[in-house]
């Protein structure tokens, strides 16, 4: 591990030169996988995030069946070789907590009822880890329940806040993650509602407050890219059959 | 809790989905009235016990009850050596047994998603609120620390196990003794503890927060969420976990309530 930072905001700017509000840079691939009934690939600065998504399809053993919706499952797994120690492969402690808020994360907005008895899959694989992944992951698990065509009430986006020198920042690089003060994981609905939310670290009540408005301006940053993302791949096949591409939102600016 | 007929005799264990599907609607209603059906306030908690060193042989214990709920709570402390990327400092490791004698829903077996998402939040309160001075149990670099294990044993799950395991967890680390001569390193010193955490749970139902959720309030929950608080009124660790969302406001909320909680708890049961 390296060593801890004296100072990690000088002059404004952070260790890799971001200000306090922003994120690092984001690439989302989306239909990367040919199996899988959707999938995305996405790069959030140095972590590199693989989603897939199967379903809705027969839910095995049956005994897990829900007569009266579809049961949502979500498996986030580290590469082996993802991080600076190997890490054994399989489950840990640490992943299975993961995959149950990830999954909670999604049942709210994924409309269940329309499949009961089925399975909805999600699979995160963190290919390269580099602080964030499980916001990574759920950015990347939601396009990819989208790219599968799983209806829902709409995406789901997260980033981390935290604090570090004693300020709240957006998006927690590696260094300020392992010696900051706090880490604050969030995602949220495009209206503002909190589907996952974690935190360790040291907080009063009003940093807290201040973390929480300032992942929503993170969060719907977020969402902004993954509509566009999503946007594309359509104007895409579109401009393949010859047909008129999906207008631009009104009220969308340049980022 | 279903209130039987014949006194002195239990109803037969239902299906809890049946139970908390008749029960719904009631404890809904109440809920819309302002109230709750074993009358508390919806920031109140149910009456809480607390008695230490009831395990002999651990090195600090503690029996919580918190309304039906009881949990056992055991620290064990051993040298041993320290994690690589932290050679100069203490080892926690924190465990929950959700053993089949507390409920008829738990099987034996390893911790499940449940057992491990309650150690690991109950964990994240005691180490980042830094209660425990690790770097005390560091003995030689690289080589030699004190390992601390809670271990959480949940004997009757009556509700809001988290909550309990936390106060069981600190309750007991505030008795627990560095075992010291047992090994030939110097003598028995009680563990250097020096904050508080405390954990509070709210649950949302019927557009309502509620603190220290019963059994069957728990189980209607749409939203469950912990928030640990320091002596000082800040917050060392939250989870939110159930399906559906939390508000912003909701969020706030639930801070204030679980601050003001926490502090109540603290003064009464855990500070000398």
């Amino acid at each position: 591990m390296s060593e801890k930072p004296e100072h990690f905001i000088v002059d404004g700017k952070r260790l890799d030169g971001r200000r306090v509000d922003e994120l690092r840079q984001i690439k989302i691939e989306l239909s990367p996988l040919g199996r899988a009934d959707g999938s995305c690939y996405l790069e959030w600065g140095r972590n590199k995030i693989m989603a897939a998504v199967y379903g809705p399809r027969e839910l095995h053993p049956r005994h897990r069946q829900n007569m009266t919706k579809a049961v949502v499952q979500y498996r986030y797994n580290m590469a082996a070789f993802s991080v600076d120690d190997r890490i054994r492969p399989g489950h840990s402690r640490r992943s299975i907590e993961i995959s149950k808020v990830g999954r909670d994360a999604f049942e709210h907005v994924v409309f269940t009822k329309f499949f009961p008895k089925t399975a909805i899959d999600i699979f995160i694989e963190v290919l390269q880890a580099d602080a964030g992944t499980r916001t990574a992951g759920i950015n990347a698990a939601s396009l990819a329940l989208a790219d599968a065509g799983i209806p829902m009430r709409g995406l789901v986006s997260a980033c981390a806040v935290g604090k570090v020198d004693g300020e709240i920042v957006l998006d927690l690089m590696k260094d300020e993650d392992n010696f900051g003060e706090a880490d604050v994981p969030i995602a949220m609905t495009a209206g503002g509602k909190i589907t996952h939310l974690q935190m360790d670290g040291n907080l009063t009540r009003d940093e807290f407050y201040e973390a929480l408005k300032l992942a929503k301006i993170g969060c719907d940053k977020v969402y902004k890219l993954q509509r566009q993302a999503l946007i594309e791949k359509y104007n895409k096949e579109y401009a393949e059959n010859g047909e008129d591409a999906i207008p631009r939102p009104e009220g969308d600016a340049d980022e | 809790m279903v209130k039987t007929p014949y006194p002195g005799r239990k109803v037969m264990q239902m299906s809890d989905d049946v139970m908390a599907e008749i029960h719904r609607d009631y404890l809904y209603n109440l809920v819309l009235k302002g109230e709750r059906d074993d009358g508390r306030a919806f920031d109140e908690f149910r009456d809480i016990s607390i008695e230490t060193n009831v395990a002999g042989m651990a090195e600090g214990s503690a029996l919580v009850t918190l309304g039906d709920t009881q949990i056992l709570v055991g620290v064990k402390i051993q040298p041993g050596e320290p994690f690589p990327d932290t050679p100069d400092v203490g080892v926690i490791i924190t465990n929950t047994e959700l053993i089949p004698m507390a409920s008829p829903e738990y099987e034996a077996g390893p911790p499940r998603e449940g057992a491990i998402e309650i150690a690991r939040v109950v964990d994240r309160g005691i180490r980042e609120s830094k209660a425990i001075d690790l770097e005390k149990l560091c003995m030689v670099k690289g080589e030699k620390v004190w390992i601390i294990f809670i271990d959480i044993h949940v004997l009757n799950n009556g509700g809001n196990i988290i909550d309990a395991a936390s106060i069981g967890s600190i309750a007991a680390l505030l008795s627990t003794t560095l075992p010291a001569e047992r090994y030939g390193l110097g003598e028995d010193s009680p563990l250097p503890v020096r904050d508080i955490p405390v954990a509070v749970t709210a649950i949302e139902f019927g557009g309502e927060l509620l603190l220290d959720p019963s059994l069957d309030e728990g189980k209607l929950a749409g939203t469950v969420y912990t928030v640990i608080t320091n002596s000082d009124g800040s917050i060392s660790g939250m989870q939110k976990s159930g399906i559906e969302p939390l508000t912003i406001d909701q969020a706030m909320r639930v801070v204030d309530m679980a601050g003001t909680a926490a502090a109540k708890i603290r003064e009464k049961f855990l500070e000398v």
